[in-house]
């Protein structure tokens, strides 16, 4: 019997994939290159009732490979539309992250002092809006202090702590989900909202990811390992999902 | 014929005023009426407040430091994420800014549009947008339900300038992509609206080979209509042209270095629009695609 061995990028893939497990019939919003391999693949398995967009306007009725154009129409998603969806809360987003703190704030506007930042990034982008109204999921390609930090400094994304003082409009339809990064999966089912590291992804240890992280890190007893993606799931990512290897660019082996 | 609205690009720009609040349509790199962006740059017209999803028309604009109040949610390139003219911008501390969410801004628009002061959005509280902005307001519903909301202030614009695919010389503007982005909003949004757009038809024209919906700005609220073709480049006018990516990252290269936007500058913005249109055509035949 022959085995296969999954690399890093494939064990990213299929924990980005199992955010969207049970979601129902609903948009699933990849942001990077494996969240959306990821959702194509719980698309092509165990969730084949999520709406997936070519990036732009249009809902794909099928599911091509990364880069390639879809063949199938099946609904119409303008910017418009799209913010107005996540209001709807029918939608579960993936976003990146310049900076994570352990109450799952996020930070993709800028580095440093706002008013002059030392690193102007993107901007809040749609994210205070997200993460009051849809449930909300962070992909960390390069787990590293840098990225998850004791406090974010521009609050883009709203993280459990703010979105309780913010009170009870805030905190209605909130939920942080899971982040996945190169190291491992994260979620936030702790006491108190903090972050805790569900299952590492294999050939990590727990010191690597204590190291890799600016706060101090919610870690149970027994630290599962990450699902092992099957035979079927790696057919679907390297054969039909993305046979040009463009997660080996996000997540290097 | 009677209500002919056509104009030059100059004779938009004549008509407006440093210190004006300015919003631009299109997204990112995405349809933006960079032939009007242009013709404003040649012009001596600064100290705006822009409202815009930003893309290169606000690179360019801070670059000629022609922003006072820059009013976005984000400014990117798409196919290239840091808009670098905005970021270095931000870095130096060169304009202010109303860092607003996404749906924010399309609020504020629609409040403008609509004649309202405010719409209740359930977005900004509990992050640094309210820190940053601290003239923002929250509003309790009136209802049972008793919810606090954040009240999105009405983004009332001076002039607005967008660009699209077709375009009566009445002002009724036709895309003919997938998406509309807001152009129709920041028209209605404006106390004067300028339409470019890629060509000119006969109004009887418009829907020869398309349906009515593509019909997104009616001329009840478009002031100007300019004919310039490839007026949106380098950005993409999706369906008569992809975003143009070797000018893209020749402008994003030369914006990261003082020297090279110099020769970026002196090569493709120290004409007119049709030096631009010339430049460009000779910087394809010596890099092929």
């Amino acid at each position: 019997m022959s085995t296969v061995t999954a690399t890093r990028a494939e064990y990213c893939v299929v924990a980005c994939a199992e955010v969207w497990r049970g979601a129902g019939e609903i948009l699933a919003s990849p942001m990077g290159t494996v969240p959306t391999i990821g959702a194509r693949l719980a698309r092509l398995t165990f969730a084949p009732e999520l709406l997936l967009t070519d990036g732009e306007a249009l809902l794909v009725g099928d599911v091509p490979a990364v880069g390639e154009r879809a063949r199938v129409v099946e609904g119409w998603l303008p910017y418009r539309q799209h913010l107005a969806l996540v209001a709807t809360g029918r939608r579960h987003v993936m976003m990146g992250a310049g900076q994570l703190d352990r109450h799952g704030n996020q930070n993709i506007s800028c580095i440093g002092d706002w008013a002059r930042p030392a690193r102007q990034l993107l901007g809040v982008r749609g994210a205070p809006i997200n993460t009051l109204n849809n449930p909300t999921s962070y992909w960390v390609p390069k787990h590293s202090r840098r990225v998850f930090v004791e406090r974010v400094d521009m609050v883009s994304g709203v993280g459990y702590d703010r979105a309780a003082e913010a009170g009870p409009s805030a905190t209605r339809y909130h939920r942080i989900a899971d982040v996945v990064t190169n190291l491992g999966v994260f979620d936030f089912d702790t006491p108190d909202h903090t972050m805790r590291l569900r299952s590492l992804h294999p050939g990590g240890t727990v010191d690597q990811v204590r190291e890799a992280t600016g706060f101090s890190l919610a870690v149970p007893a027994a630290v599962p390992y990450t699902r092992v993606p099957t035979v079927e799931e790696l057919r679907l990512i390297r054969d039909v999902i993305d046979p040009k290897k463009l997660r080996e660019r996000e997540v290097p082996a | 014929m009677s209500g002919d609205k056509s104009m030059s690009a100059e004779e938009v720009v004549g008509r407006l005023e440093s210190g004006m609040t300015i919003g631009i349509g299109g997204w990112g790199s995405r349809r933006k009426p960079m032939a009007l962006v242009r013709a404003l740059l040649r012009s001596d017209v600064t100290d705006l407040t822009l409202v815009s999803y930003g893309g290169p028309d606000v690179g360019l604009l801070a670059a000629a430091g022609k922003i006072r109040r820059l009013v976005t949610a984000f400014a990117t390139l798409d196919s290239v994420p840091l808009e670098p003219h905005f970021t270095a911008a931000r870095q130096r501390g060169a304009f202010e800014m109303t860092e607003l969410d996404e749906a924010m801004v399309m609020w504020g628009l629609t409040a403008a549009a609509q004649r309202l002061p405010f719409i209740p959005v359930r977005a900004g509280l509990g992050s640094d947008v309210l820190r940053v902005n601290p003239s923002l307001r929250t509003v309790t519903s009136p209802y049972e339900d008793g919810e606090e909301l954040l009240a999105v202030p009405a983004l009332r614009l001076d002039a607005a300038l967008v660009h699209l695919n077709r375009a009566d010389v009445r002002g009724n503007g036709q895309y003919l992509g997938s998406d509309p982005y807001f152009d129709d909003l920041f028209c209605q949004a404006a106390d004067a609206a300028y339409l470019s757009c890629e060509h000119i038809v006969d109004t009887g024209d418009l829907l020869k080979d398309a349906g009515p919906q593509t019909l997104l700005v009616n001329r009840a609220f478009v002031t100007g209509v300019v004919a310039t073709p490839n007026g949106a480049h380098f950005t993409a006018c999706a369906p008569d042209y992809e975003r143009d990516e070797n000018i893209q990252r020749a402008y994003a290269r030369a914006a990261r270095d003082p020297e090279a936007w110099r020769t970026f500058t002196a090569r493709f913005l120290s004409g007119d629009e049709a030096a631009y249109q010339s430049a460009v055509a000779a910087f394809h035949e010596e890099e092929p695609a």
